[in-house]
């Protein structure tokens, strides 16, 4: 699957940031980032196989919970602790947007927007939408807390989250008009309320 | 050899070091002890698989647990079936890759397998120690290591590794000589020893010294041996070893004859088994090496001298980390090695963490877990990679089978 959020993540991070990746898969947004920015940092994975590929691809990964796995971090420890794609999948999503508020200077969030437009006919059709960033049927998927850029919006509110960039895409194209319809992919940057 | 039919038995098996030769090396500097008292002089007796580069830049320790040695890999040419405790992870294409690295194996000081210990002879005295061999910690062991990588040439270790007590030895490498250690993998370890592990060391003790023949520890004059309370201290190990699914699985509650007796004999297949591990131990360990080998677990804290904050202790440490726990491991369960890697991430140490799912409890980590060999592999990789040792001749190397490694009685000692 090709990520364009990591492109947009690679843009916002500075030269030699210390990151947290919760749910950082097979470690390529890491690796990529120790190569061009000089990062350093940690992934956080459960999946067996992708700790392994993270070991393979040379990235400092350690294999917990991201839910429970982020209480053994100090406050303040991450200049950037980013969740891509990951966030529709906590159980909590809530307390790890707090926890990410706690561990890091900065969040970014990534996430299919289920706003857009061709969720939205599914649901009219009467069914659950799959798409290319919602590739599961409801039965068998891992995302169980779905949501939309506004939805996300709210929960930042909620949370005391200030938003500092926030861009919706769609297939790597950036979508100005119309962005909780026309964008399939959400980025948010933000920080704690000063 | 007429008649005889040829078998894969016969051909050499790739993926071993082959024939094993233990070296020794005599140092006569003293070696003062974390105890306070003084080693004089003492041997170490070591094997080395795979050859040390020009630049002396691959070698790789393997640290030994509780009842471990410095024979590793590969088999003696007069004892075939003399297969080393890590065989299955040390050697040619293997996860510990002998084509690129130089590793080597050392039995540690109070051991009993050829190193000074509490059964060599003490020159001022000419007798066995018996007990009046010093108290030795970790720290020593590392101290004395550190001496045998002098005697080879060897400034700086591309990775120490172990398991268990050889974990805790692996991780002391990088506070002893943060600068002589690039790597430390760090296996079903703690950063200290729970109360409870304490307990179950102190019944192990106990059965020891309060065997008839022991002696106060010198034994060795009267021509004696504790069996019967090194054989139970074994006992009681074993069973924290091992899972109890996995105990479940393999012996569940199997009688040796069809019907209960309504007495007091061995009956069940997990007594059998037991007291026929307890049996096999007691023959070929020395007590006193038991004895010292799990006073060395309990001393062991690094933490101790930063006022119990492990991270500001090992805040000095430079290597790189792989920490690895088992998830049936609960004699050094999941939490203790956590707390090793929290410690690391907050004071911003490169750090890999795993936690295998194998059902086999503490033993695990001598067993041949495709994943964890993987993982070992990979990590050796990177270090490789790091340290100018080359990439693989060929791919990793698929190992002996879990239930093979497992199997009964007759099978290779378990060693932890």
């Amino acid at each position: 699957m090709q990520r364009y959020d990591f492109e947009l993540i690679a843009r916002w991070i500075p030269e030699r940031a210390r990151v947290l990746d919760l749910g950082c898969g097979d470690g390529v947004l890491l690796a990529g980032l120790a190569a061009t920015h000089g990062v350093d940092g940690y992934g956080i994975e459960i999946d067996d196989a992708n700790v392994l590929a993270s070991v393979r691809n040379g990235v400092n990964v350690v294999q917990t919970d991201i839910e429970s796995g982020l209480a053994q971090f100090d406050a303040g420890t991450f200049d950037f602790v980013i969740l891509s794609q990951t966030l529709q999948a906590m159980r909590n999503a809530e307390s790890v947007l707090l926890e990410m508020l706690r561990v890091g200077r900065e969040g970014i969030v990534t996430f299919p927007n289920f706003g857009y437009w061709r969720h939205r006919i599914d649901i009219l059709r009467g069914h659950m939408p799959v798409s290319k960033t919602l590739p599961y049927s409801w039965w068998d998927t891992p995302n169980i807390h779905l949501c939309t850029v506004k939805d996300f919006e709210d929960l930042c509110v909620k949370v005391g989250a200030e938003i500092l960039e926030e861009r919706v895409i769609h297939e790597g194209r950036a979508i100005g008009f119309l962005p909780n319809v026309r964008g399939s992919l959400a980025i948010f940057r933000f920080r704690r309320k000063p | 050899m007429a008649g005889r039919v040829f078998s894969f038995m016969d051909l050499p098996d790739p993926h071993s070091v082959g024939v094993a030769v233990a070296q020794r090396a005599g140092f006569l500097e003293p070696l003062i002890l974390k105890a306070g008292k003084t080693l004089a002089s003492y041997e170490l007796v070591y094997e080395t698989y795979g050859t040390l580069n020009a630049q002396r830049s691959n070698a790789v320790l393997v640290c030994h647990a509780l009842s471990g040695s410095h024979h590793v890999a590969g088999y003696y040419a007069d004892d075939p079936k003399k297969v080393g405790w890590w065989d299955n992870l040390v050697g040619p294409g293997k996860p510990l890759d002998t084509d690129r690295f130089f590793v080597i194996g050392v039995n540690n000081i109070g051991g009993c397998h050829g190193s000074t210990g509490p059964g060599s002879v003490d020159r001022a005295t000419s007798r066995p120690y018996g007990a009046s061999f010093p108290v030795v910690t970790v720290e020593d062991w590392v101290a004395s290591q550190a001496r045998l990588m002098d005697r080879l040439g060897i400034e700086r270790l591309a990775a120490a590794i172990g398991g268990s007590l050889g974990g805790m030895q692996a991780l002391q490498w990088t506070l002893s000589y943060p600068e002589r250690i690039a790597h430390a993998l760090v296996v079903a370890a703690a950063p200290r020893l729970s109360t409870q592990n304490i307990a179950f060391n102190d019944v192990a003790r106990t059965a020891i010294v309060s065997d008839p023949d022991f002696h106060g520890g010198n034994f060795y004059a009267h021509n004696a041996i504790p069996a019967r309370g090194l054989k139970l201290a074994r006992m009681l190990g074993h069973i924290t070893y091992l899972s109890e699914d996995l105990l479940m699985e393999k012996f569940g509650r199997v009688l040796k004859r069809e019907e209960y007796g309504f007495n007091y004999e061995v009956e069940f297949e997990i007594e059998s088994y037991l007291r026929y591990q307890g049996d096999k131990f007691a023959q070929v360990f020395d007590a006193n090496t038991y004895l010292l080998m799990t006073k060395a677990l309990d001393y062991f804290d690094p933490a101790k001298e930063a006022n119990g904050d492990l991270a500001g202790a090992l805040s000095q440490a430079k290597a790189g980390f792989f920490v690895a726990s088992f998830k049936s491991d609960w004699r050094f369960p999941p939490e203790r090695s956590r707390e090793i890697v929290k410690a690391l991430t907050a004071t911003r140490k490169r750090v890999t963490y795993a936690e295998i799912d194998a059902p086999h409890g503490h033993d695990a980590f001598l067993l041949d877990n495709p994943h964890y060999h993987q993982l070992v592999a990979a990590y050796m990789d990177n270090v490789a990679a790091e340290v100018g040792a080359g990439s693989r001749r060929e791919p990793l190397a698929a190992g002996t089978s879990e239930l093979e490694e497992m199997r009964g009685y007759g099978g290779g000692g378990k060693k932890a």
